[in-house]
């Protein structure tokens, strides 16, 4: 691997970082309008991450060490995701290092390291969210695996970059087995980032809090790099989907710095028609209870194998 | 029929109409609570005035088919009781007891003598054992800008066992305060014994007094009285179902309700003054004249805020996600809630179908129809029905109210009742009736004054709605009984 790669590589992680907040400060905005409502600013979840750096970090007298740990872990795992997902490019050195296999794993490490911290303080909440995170997790995982192996049947590989350039190498249609798990990705996808109707990321009640009740311990650079965390968790689903289903604009072959001149505005319009339909879909839905969850993913999963079954049948 | 017996014995009560005054011995104090249950009537309010020392007296207000039936057990100088409690009959007693005996130092006979009011020592909650069953803690401080009260759940996974609340974090002394303040301006605190029914609050002290200074307000300004709190009904029912809707994640919901509750604010503001209608119910009549102009484009902006809570109502209706988290959360079965007497919005929405805007009605109520709306449903889809059915009703009485206002004063002068003088107020605020009782002291001051919000009856009717439910439908079930903690707190 060439030093330019690697700089390239570095640019790629450095410009989803940037946008990752951007990308949740859209997504509130189109939230806002869809509702009738004057909308934040765009920057304001930078504002808000500057402001809790500025904070003096208050830790609870119990914590162990591993609260301290987890928020740089969640963190690194999801700037280690940011890099491994081809979102602009695909022959960079750590795109080509892991498989899609590989990438569940990396989420599901970050998601144990989270439920571990939310429960080491031991508060009820914390424990709360902790059990109803890793039911999501658990049930969200089979879901994405499946979608991930339909889409590898096309291509004859889990690697991410192969996916991504065979789609993009076939022409504009979306084959019938891809259309039934990119819905299934759409629901993992809400589920995975505490969106409507999973969970309701701008609440304030803790009882019924899942993502945010693990946060809740948690104080200024702590909390600034779980949230920052989230928000490029975000933005890696939605480039994973982007990877899976919709490959235009990502660099195929070598690519280097000016690749990216491309590859980046591609991505900002993807990102954009992205955060305007998860809006949309959060506007026009109602937060379900806490036990439909199941159904709710069990229906990902099943659209998952319908995936797999018209790819079988149809051979398409 | 038994109850007839003691409420012939009864006299005519000053204040609201249809409320009689009757002094019991000991023996007939459970006489009266056995009759009044078996009539299926509910305890409105209990409280306890005086102190052991120079001889307390206990106070129990019923609701009864005839008509509101205070009874007066006048204990004896150094009794400290206990009288005889109600809780077997009343379970709603409980707490009132309780209160007041921290208020007091006058006990119950009954079983539970934990503190309500006073928070000295950690407060013994019931423990639920059992295989993994563990408790969650909420509050006094929540994560929102709420008001503060403790939630212990006992749950296995997701499911409550059991529900018990502590209240009592914003007890402010209203009592005592009254007994320092001159009686003709005790409306003003009364208003602010639970800031979302300063309207309820301050009419019924005001009625209570105006019936014992034997006064009679002008009839505009009893219409206007009206108009106020019906105001305060339909603002604070727009601001619960944009909350509900917020709770069931359905932000759209709260987005427009608030709209729609800003737009009745501002039309209240240019009318009468101020939003939120706190000093504008005075004795003698109300503070805030209103022009025939500014009453006709009241009048408009409601007709135009009631259409759109139509239409918003349909959207609710129709939206599958809402209607599946209000469906079914937090059932109370009509014979649990008559069991409890359950009072107000929350016991319409489970088939109790009292409203004392009916049942003891004064000016302008008498002249004006108005029919309780009831659900026998008591889930969370029932308590919504029953708020956006009596938006629709609030805007047909304000239409009517602010198109026949009478004409001529709005105050009538008022003299200082009589040391001694004993009046109660009962009005329907949104929550349910709101009483005030009130006992005239010398030289123009309060000898006592008890506030009764109906949140009494209905904090632990929510402990019963929660059971069998999930931990995260709390919230919701909570926002559609909406009780007031500083109602109670007193």
């Amino acid at each position: 691997m060439s030093a330019v790669e690697w700089f390239t590589q570095g640019l790629e992680v450095v410009v989803a970082l940037a946008a990752a907040p951007v990308l949740l400060g859209w997504l509130n905005q189109c939230r806002a309008w869809l509702q009738n409502r004057r909308a934040p600013s765009l920057w304001l979840p930078y504002r808000n991450l500057r402001k809790l750096f500025h904070k003096e970090a208050l830790i609870a007298e119990n914590a162990s060490p591993l609260f301290r740990l987890a928020p740089y872990v969640v963190f690194g795992a999801m700037v280690l995701a940011a890099g491994i997902i081809p979102s602009m490019g695909t022959r960079l050195p750590l795109v080509v290092s892991a498989d899609a296999i590989a990438l569940v794993g990396l989420f599901a490490a970050a998601r144990m390291f989270m439920a571990l911290a939310a429960m080491d303080v031991g508060t009820a909440f914390g424990t709360l969210g902790a059990r109803r995170e890793m039911m999501v997790g658990f049930l969200a995982e089979p879901a994405l695996l499946m979608v991930i192996l339909v889409a590898s049947l096309t291509s004859s590989s889990t690697a991410l970059p192969a996916i991504t350039e065979s789609l993009a190498a076939g022409g504009l249609g979306l084959s019938p087995s891809l259309a039934f798990s990119a819905v299934a990705f759409v629901l993992v996808l809400l589920a995975e980032n505490a969106r409507i109707p999973v969970d309701n990321p701008a609440t304030h009640l803790e009882l019924t809090m899942i993502h945010e009740a693990t946060l809740l311990e948690y104080s200024a650079r702590h909390l600034a790099l779980m949230e920052w965390a989230a928000q490029l968790k975000l933005f890696n689903y939605v480039c994973i989907g982007f990877a899976l289903f919709l490959p235009w604009g990502v660099e195929v072959g070598p690519i280097g710095p000016m690749g990216l001149l491309v590859a980046v505005p591609a991505l900002a319009l993807k990102l954009a028609a992205a955060g305007a339909g998860i809006a949309l879909i959060e506007t026009v839905s109602a937060k379900m209870r806490v036990m439909r969850i199941p159904e709710f993913l069990s229906t990902a999963f099943l659209f998952a194998v319908l995936g797999l079954l018209v790819h079988v049948l149809l051979g398409a | 029929m038994p109850l007839m017996r003691w409420w012939q014995r009864a006299q005519s009560v000053a204040g609201a109409p249809g409320v009689r005054e009757l002094s019991v011995g000991r023996e007939e104090w459970t006489q009266v609570a056995r009759d009044v249950a078996a009539t299926g009537g509910v305890l409105q309010a209990l409280w306890v005035t005086g102190a052991p020392a120079e001889g307390a007296h206990v106070y129990g207000v019923y609701l009864t088919d005839p008509g509101g039936l205070a009874v007066e057990l006048a204990l004896p100088a150094g009794d400290a009781g206990p009288y005889p409690g109600l809780q077997e009959l009343f379970p709603a007693a409980s707490r009132l007891q309780r209160a007041a005996f921290d208020l007091s130092g006058v006990r119950s006979s009954d079983p539970d003598v934990r503190p309500w009011l006073e928070h000295a020592e950690p407060y013994p909650f019931t423990r639920v054992d059992g295989e993994g069953v563990h408790e969650i803690a909420v509050g006094p401080v929540h994560a929102g800008t709420i008001e503060p009260g403790h939630f212990r759940f006992s749950v296995v996974g997701e499911k409550v066992l059991r529900l018990e609340a502590h209240l009592g974090y914003v007890h402010r002394g209203l009592e005592q305060r009254f007994r320092e303040l001159p009686i003709l301006a005790g409306h003003r605190l009364a208003a602010r014994v639970s800031g979302d029914s300063a309207v309820a609050f301050s009419w019924a002290y005001c009625q209570a007094l105006e019936g014992l200074a034997g006064s009679t307000i002008p009839a505009r300004a009893a219409w206007l009285r009206a108009v106020c709190l019906e105001l305060e009904r339909l603002a604070n029912h727009l601001g619960d179902l944009g909350a509900l809707g917020n709770d069931a994640g359905f932000a759209f919901g709260l987005a427009q309700f608030s709209r729609l509750k800003e737009d009745l604010l501002r039309a209240t503001a240019a009318a009468f003054g101020q939003r939120y209608l706190f000093d504008v119910v005075v004795p003698g009549g109300v503070a805030v004249d209103v022009s025939s102009d500014s009453a006709r484009a009241l009048a408009d902006v409601i007709c135009a805020v009631c259409a759109e809570s139509a239409e918003l109502r349909t959207i609710y209706d129709e939206h599958e996600g809402v209607r599946e988290r209000f469906t079914g959360a937090g059932r109370l079965e009509p014979q649990l809630a008559a069991q409890l007497g359950v009072l107000g919005l929350v016991g319409r929405a489970s088939g109790q179908g009292r409203d004392a805007r009916r049942d003891l009605p004064c000016l302008p109520y008498t002249k004006l129809a108005v029919t309780p709306i009831v659900r026998r449903g008591g889930d969370v889809a029932a308590r919504v029905a029953v708020r956006f059915d009596e938006v629709q009703q609030c805007g047909r009485l304000l239409a009517e109210l602010l198109a026949e206002l009478p004409h001529g004063e709005c105050t009538a002068a008022l003299e200082a009742p009589a040391d001694g003088a004993f009046g109660i107020g009962l009005i329907e605020g949104w929550r349910g009736p709101v009483l005030v009782a009130l006992k005239a002291g010398p030289a123009g001051m309060v000898r006592f004054c008890h506030p009764h919000d109906p949140s009494w009856q209905n904090w632990p009717a929510l402990e019963y709605a929660i059971l069998g439910n999930i931990v995260p439908d709390f919230p919701l079930i909570n926002k559609s009984f909406n009780l007031s903690y500083s109602g109670v707190d007193l």
